[in-house]
């Protein structure tokens, strides 16, 4: 099926939308009618087909829009991209990763030609055509990480696995959450995870921290994490609050279903053979509220996660000033029913 | 399979005697693709179908990291063993088909390291070849020490040496050569990581007086596959399948648990990664613990095992499996 691109903005006019397609693919978070922290890792495998997880590395709609967005966010600050010297080899490892998968999962928009080290990388959707040689850096125009991860959805962390633990030596992170690479560079599974509440005394991060050193070569993994945004903002970063946290104060009954988009990050984690590193991208699905209420299925069972949702978690996940005001509009579309299991559409 | 590796169809494609106990094997991927990448230092584990037994050990891979059209991996003879190596060296023929699992590696480089000073000990040299290969090809610093009983028995020596020169320093047991650890951690400089692979004194030896010396743990690395031990055979309870399984005298509990056609999980079967740590019930008798993961404390506890080299003596030793 070939992909129709969008032109459309994430800042100043926002025009970002969803297509009726992409609403049906989008990777909806809620099993069930309610809500509880957990690790939720499975192996990211077997994906099911016209969905978000059917390839290695999803490309839908946004693409070409999200990676110029993600231009913009480095011309104008080119600390979002870092690599501490040591994990060159590892970037060399997700080029190679995310160009085999990727030109194996969608052979109509990327190719990858390899002789040896002569490779040749072609990517229709952005419009390169891309001579190099495997392991020289001065061939591309960028690192390996950055030249790859300027071509690829979602922000990636490059993990070094050293003495049981895992660093954030490198990364590409222009679509976070309210986080910040600047501040993270260099830190351990347990200093970059210190601000979350509750989830540390249940232990599971320790648990969490085995599973990821455990994870192997071929054998992916991947779980969701959710949050709400205002306006299909990507870079929702610390370092820009200025910019979007006054957003919160501008939602209202009339414009609450446009405003407020559910934002799901699908993380994979991933070893990479040639430095035993961890890639672990974080793909960001944003959708309007109204979007998502239209399937029905969808639009009951966000209004009842979000009702019952403990106040200190609202308050952590950032929405506790205008969770009323959303779960009332929301509540119009919840007639009580039944949901089904799971969460496909129906 | 519960191990977290895939696995892999080989052909066996060229077996070398390299002295009077050591074997090279080679093998290439049985639908002629190149074999996955890997990194200096990762092992793979072999699996040998002996009549109705199923063995499965690890192997350092050898063979350079650069090239994947074949790996390789080295098998030293023991003849005291539970049959291992004993099946590879005289039922291995070239030609013949194994399953492997996917490269794993427990005993990665620290790629921060100003220097790698490494340190090996008789077969204990197979995951210094791949890392060395990794290493020269980009300019990285090493240094190897190797000890090996004797000029007959040094596997690869002559090899490494041509091919390393100055960075390789070889001792003989025989000749009254032995590495003089405390004079060569004393001269590193900041930045250097130190590694260790070969019989038990040897790690311990190189670990404790790395940590005498002031070198943060982080900086010593160590590899030890410990190959499960033999012993007197033992009743085990198996609480979550509903089963009473008996471990044989060259059986390892965790080799119990297969044929016993539960699906248990690990990674090394060789005591080092943590994959197969197993919760103890009850235990009537005592446990003998050989592994490399849980602390001091957990083995005195009894509330754990690893049953990929642990045993126990005694009554009865009920496991949540
Ligand atoms: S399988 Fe690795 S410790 Fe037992």
């Amino acid at each position: 099926m070939s992909i129709q691109f969008k032109q459309e903005t994430f800042r100043d006019d926002f025009t970002f939308s969803n297509s009726p397609e992409q609403i049906q693919r989008f990777p909806f978070p809620f099993d069930k009618d309610s809500f509880m922290y957990s690790v939720n890792l499975e192996p990211h495998a077997d994906g099911r087909k016209d969905s978000a997880y059917e390839a290695s590395f999803d490309v839908d709609e946004h693409y070409v829009s999200e990676m110029h967005d993600r231009a913009l966010v480095l011309d104008e600050d080119p600390l979002r991209c870092q690599s501490l010297p040591h994990m060159t080899l590892a970037g060399w490892d997700v080029l190679e990763l995310i160009m085999t998968e990727k030109s194996r999962d969608y052979p109509d928009l990327f190719t990858l030609e390899r002789k040896g080290n002569q490779c040749h990388w072609i990517n229709r959707p952005l419009e390169i055509d891309q001579h190099f040689t495997f392991g020289d850096e001065t061939t591309l125009p960028h690192g390996p990480m950055e030249y790859i991860t300027r071509q690829a959805q979602g922000d990636f962390c490059l993990l070094d696995q050293r003495n049981d633990n895992l660093w954030m030596d490198a990364g590409i992170v222009t679509t976070q959450a309210d986080w910040s690479l600047d501040f993270d560079i260099g830190m351990n599974f347990f200093e970059w995870h210190a601000p979350v509440p509750l989830a540390h005394e249940m232990g599971i991060f320790q648990r969490a921290l085995k599973f990821l050193l455990n994870i192997q070569q071929g054998r992916p993994a991947r779980r969701l994490n959710w949050t709400l945004t205002i306006n299909p903002r990507l870079d929702t970063s610390p370092e820009n609050y200025h910019k979007w946290g006054i957003d919160k104060a501008t939602v209202a009954p009339e414009n609450v279903g446009d405003k407020v988009h559910l934002r799901v990050e699908l993380q994979t984690f991933w070893r990479l053979p040639r430095s035993n590193a961890l890639l672990f991208p974080i793909r960001c699905y944003l959708i309007k509220m109204s979007e998502l209420v239209t399937v029905p299925k969808w639009g009951r069972r966000t209004h009842r996660v979000l009702r019952d949702i403990p106040p200190e978690l609202a308050d952590y996940k950032g929405f506790a000033s205008y969770r009323d005001t959303l779960v009332a509009w929301l509540s119009q579309y919840d007639d009580g029913e039944k949901t089904s299991p799971g969460v496909w559409p129906e | 399979m519960s191990a977290g590796t895939g696995k892999l169809d080989v052909l066996v494609t060229d077996i070398k005697p390299i002295n009077t106990l050591v074997k090279r094997f080679q093998f290439e991927r049985a639908d002629g693709r190149p074999l996955p990448n890997f990194s200096g230092g990762a092992h793979v584990v072999v699996e040998m179908k002996d009549d109705d037994r199923m063995r499965l050990n690890p192997y350092s891979l050898m063979s350079s990291p650069l090239d994947t059209s074949h790996y390789a991996i080295s098998v030293r003879r023991d003849d005291q063993g539970r049959g291992g190596s004993l099946f590879m060296h005289n039922q291995v023929a070239v030609g013949d088909r194994l399953v492997i699992s996917y490269p794993v590696n427990l005993f990665a480089l620290d790629l921060r390291a100003s220097k790698h000073l490494m340190l090996a000990g008789g077969i204990g040299i197979t995951p210094f070849m791949a890392q060395m290969a990794q290493l020269a090809a980009n300019g990285s610093n090493f240094e190897l020490h190797y000890s090996c009983r004797s000029r007959s028995l040094a596997s690869y020596a002559q090899e490494i040496s041509a091919h390393y020169d100055h960075r390789i320093h070889l001792y003989y047991d025989d000749e009254g050569q032995q590495i003089d650890i405390s004079t060569l951690l004393s001269g590193q400089a900041l930045g250097t990581q130190v590694y260790v692979c070969g019989p038990r004194g040897m790690i311990d030896a190189v670990c404790s007086q790395a940590t005498a010396a002031g070198w943060p743990d982080q900086a010593i690395h160590f590899e030890e596959f410990i190959t499960p031990p033999t012993g007197k055979p033992f009743k085990v309870r198996l609480a979550r399948s509903d089963k009473t399984i008996t471990v044989g005298e060259h059986q390892s509990l965790l080799e119990a648990i297969e044929a016993a056609g539960i699906d248990a999980p690990y990674l090394c079967r060789g005591g080092a990664c943590g994959q197969c740590e197993t919760d103890v019930l009850s235990c009537d008798g005592s446990m003998l613990h050989n592994d490399h993961w849980l602390t001091e404390d957990q083995h005195a506890s009894e509330k754990k095992i690893m049953p990929c080299v642990s045993r126990f003596e005694g009554e009865l030793l009920e496991l949540d499996r």
